[in-house]
């Protein structure tokens, strides 16, 4: 991945050389970079892009790429319409999930 | 910007600031313009990690009391001049506010809403439903008894807000550090000491808490005992569309908001009575629910029934550190020289954020008297004065 034209994110149109850039002006994670630059928050939320965005942040900071902290997997997996939706029940209110400590 | 991640922090500051979202930054930022040296933002996460970052980016003057319409007014003044004034595009858009209600009975308090906000020269008008179609020609008024429009209200980009100040902020000589924890504070015969964080320990006389739903948390470790507590608020947002959508729409009736961003998508929410009132970060929820999507889509397609077909394509939460009457808190406290805190914007940091950030900094390098800062001290609660706004939403 040398080519700092390649493109990195095909949804929002972000090159290797934005990504770099945005890492250079201080965003040093993921979640920062995406909200910077748009990696990840197109039409397959990231399903396209986040890994080798996480392997091209891990060449940045010198780090192994496994270290990397990946975006927070939102719902819905696959995009769903609003009429979709409105046709299901209101599930009851439930408390949220709880991490184990 | 240079958030300066790696590095100690300086062993002194004039100020540091506890929160690198809205508040912190506009505060360091109108501090340093008044002539304030060494400012130290210390931010846990990422700048705008925390509300800011995740909130729907709605700014509106349509308030039921004279205070609120008065801080939103000075708020969306700063808005309009805020690009050019940071030299960054901060996506501010004037579409508007369209508030409706489906409930004959709350015809009366929308009218005298518009008066008391057009007597602060803010250009509300009270609209029937067949006028609603004016403003959003699809709108399904079936149900709409009545609704407000102010065509100066708007939205913004939190996150350009955000980047906007952060670089203002660096050119000012404000060191912000990211993924840097507050552990400890010390005090010296009432007065702030230290504050110790993850990067080391800072020297200072000037603490300020603009931790949002932290903020609680953070007061403590000072014996402040702040009233916020903090609830999840879920959003969403679709695939991108044509513009077709100019004004954020709220209902007062079942609390849903919804507008449209310069990526073009409808960004929204919907309020949820059941979620709980928390009580420290241990709890602290930001997942999304199905529950939330599903109440969103019934409510949207009840006022939008077009957007059947249009794809939501991710939700996600963010807390909002509510006080007791929806105001913020402000100021400082007595016997504690140095502690200021600018939080408890229940669910309106965004919108209140630079003009509370301005006159906090003015306050606390001037020292003169600022009535709406003392009206929204935290004493207020003791004196029993607190008057709650109608037209809380979303």
């Amino acid at each position: 991945m040398s080519n700092p034209k390649l493109i990195l994110c095909r949804c929002e149109d972000v090159t290797l050389e934005e990504f770099r850039e945005a890492y250079q002006e201080g965003f040093s994670e993921l979640e920062s970079l995406k909200r910077y630059t748009g990696v990840g928050t197109g039409f397959c939320q990231g399903k396209g892009c986040m890994s080798e965005a996480a392997s091209e942040l891990a060449a940045l900071r010198g780090t192994a790429p496994e270290l990397i902290r990946l975006t927070t997997i939102r719902p819905p997996a696959e995009p769903l319409t609003f009429g979709q939706l409105a046709s299901l029940d209101v599930p009851a209110f439930q408390p949220p999930p709880r991490e184990e400590p | 910007m240079i958030p300066l991640s790696r590095d100690q922090v300086p062993a002194t500051a004039d100020a540091v600031i506890i929160g690198g979202g809205i508040n912190g930054l506009t505060t360091a930022y109108e501090l340093a313009r008044l002539g304030l040296k060494n400012i130290v933002v210390i931010e846990k996460e990422y700048i705008g990690s925390g509300s800011t970052g995740r909130c729907g980016g709605g700014i509106r003057q349509q308030w039921t009391t004279e205070e609120n319409i008065r801080l939103a007014q000075e708020s969306v003044r700063m808005y309009e001049g805020m690009s050019a004034e940071l030299g960054y595009q901060v996506f501010f858009r004037q579409g508007g506010y369209l508030m409706v209600t489906e409930t004959e009975n709350d015809l009366p308090a929308l009218r005298s809403a518009v008066e008391l906000q057009n007597r602060c020269n803010v250009p509300t008008e009270f609209l029937q439903p067949e006028e609603c179609l004016n403003i959003v020609p699809d709108l399904d008024i079936s149900k709409l008894k009545g609704a407000t429009f102010c065509p100066k209200d708007g939205t913004a980009y939190p996150f350009a807000v955000i980047w906007g100040y952060a670089r203002a902020c660096h050119r000012l000589g404000i060191k912000i550090f990211i993924r840097s924890q507050v552990t400890g504070i010390t005090t010296d015969e009432g007065s702030i000491k230290s504050v110790s964080t993850s990067r080391g320990v800072i020297s200072t006389p000037l603490l300020i808490n603009c931790a949002g739903p932290w903020a609680r948390s953070l007061a403590a470790k000072v014996g402040v005992d702040l009233p916020n507590k903090q609830e999840r608020h879920e959003i969403m947002v679709s695939e991108s569309l044509k513009p077709f959508l100019d004004p954020m729409v709220i209902s007062i009736s079942n609390g849903i908001y919804f507008s449209q961003s310069l990526r073009g998508e409808i960004v929204g929410g919907i309020g949820d009575d059941s979620e709980p009132r928390l009580d420290g970060p241990e709890t602290f929820d930001t997942s999304s629910s199905l529950r939330f999507a599903i109440r969103f889509a019934k409510a949207l397609l009840e006022y939008y029934p077009r957007a059947s077909r249009v794809r939501m394509m991710r939700q996600w939460g963010g807390m909002y550190d509510v006080t007791p009457d929806h105001r913020p808190i402000l100021g400082g406290v007595p016997g504690l020289d140095g502690y200021y805190h600018i939080c408890g914007f229940s669910g309106h940091g965004f919108m209140l954020g630079p003009v509370t950030g301005r006159r906090m900094a003015q306050f606390i390098t001037t020292g003169r008297t600022d009535e709406i800062i003392n009206n929204l001290s935290l004493d207020r609660f003791e004196r029993g004065d607190i008057q709650t706004d109608a037209f809380v939403v979303g």
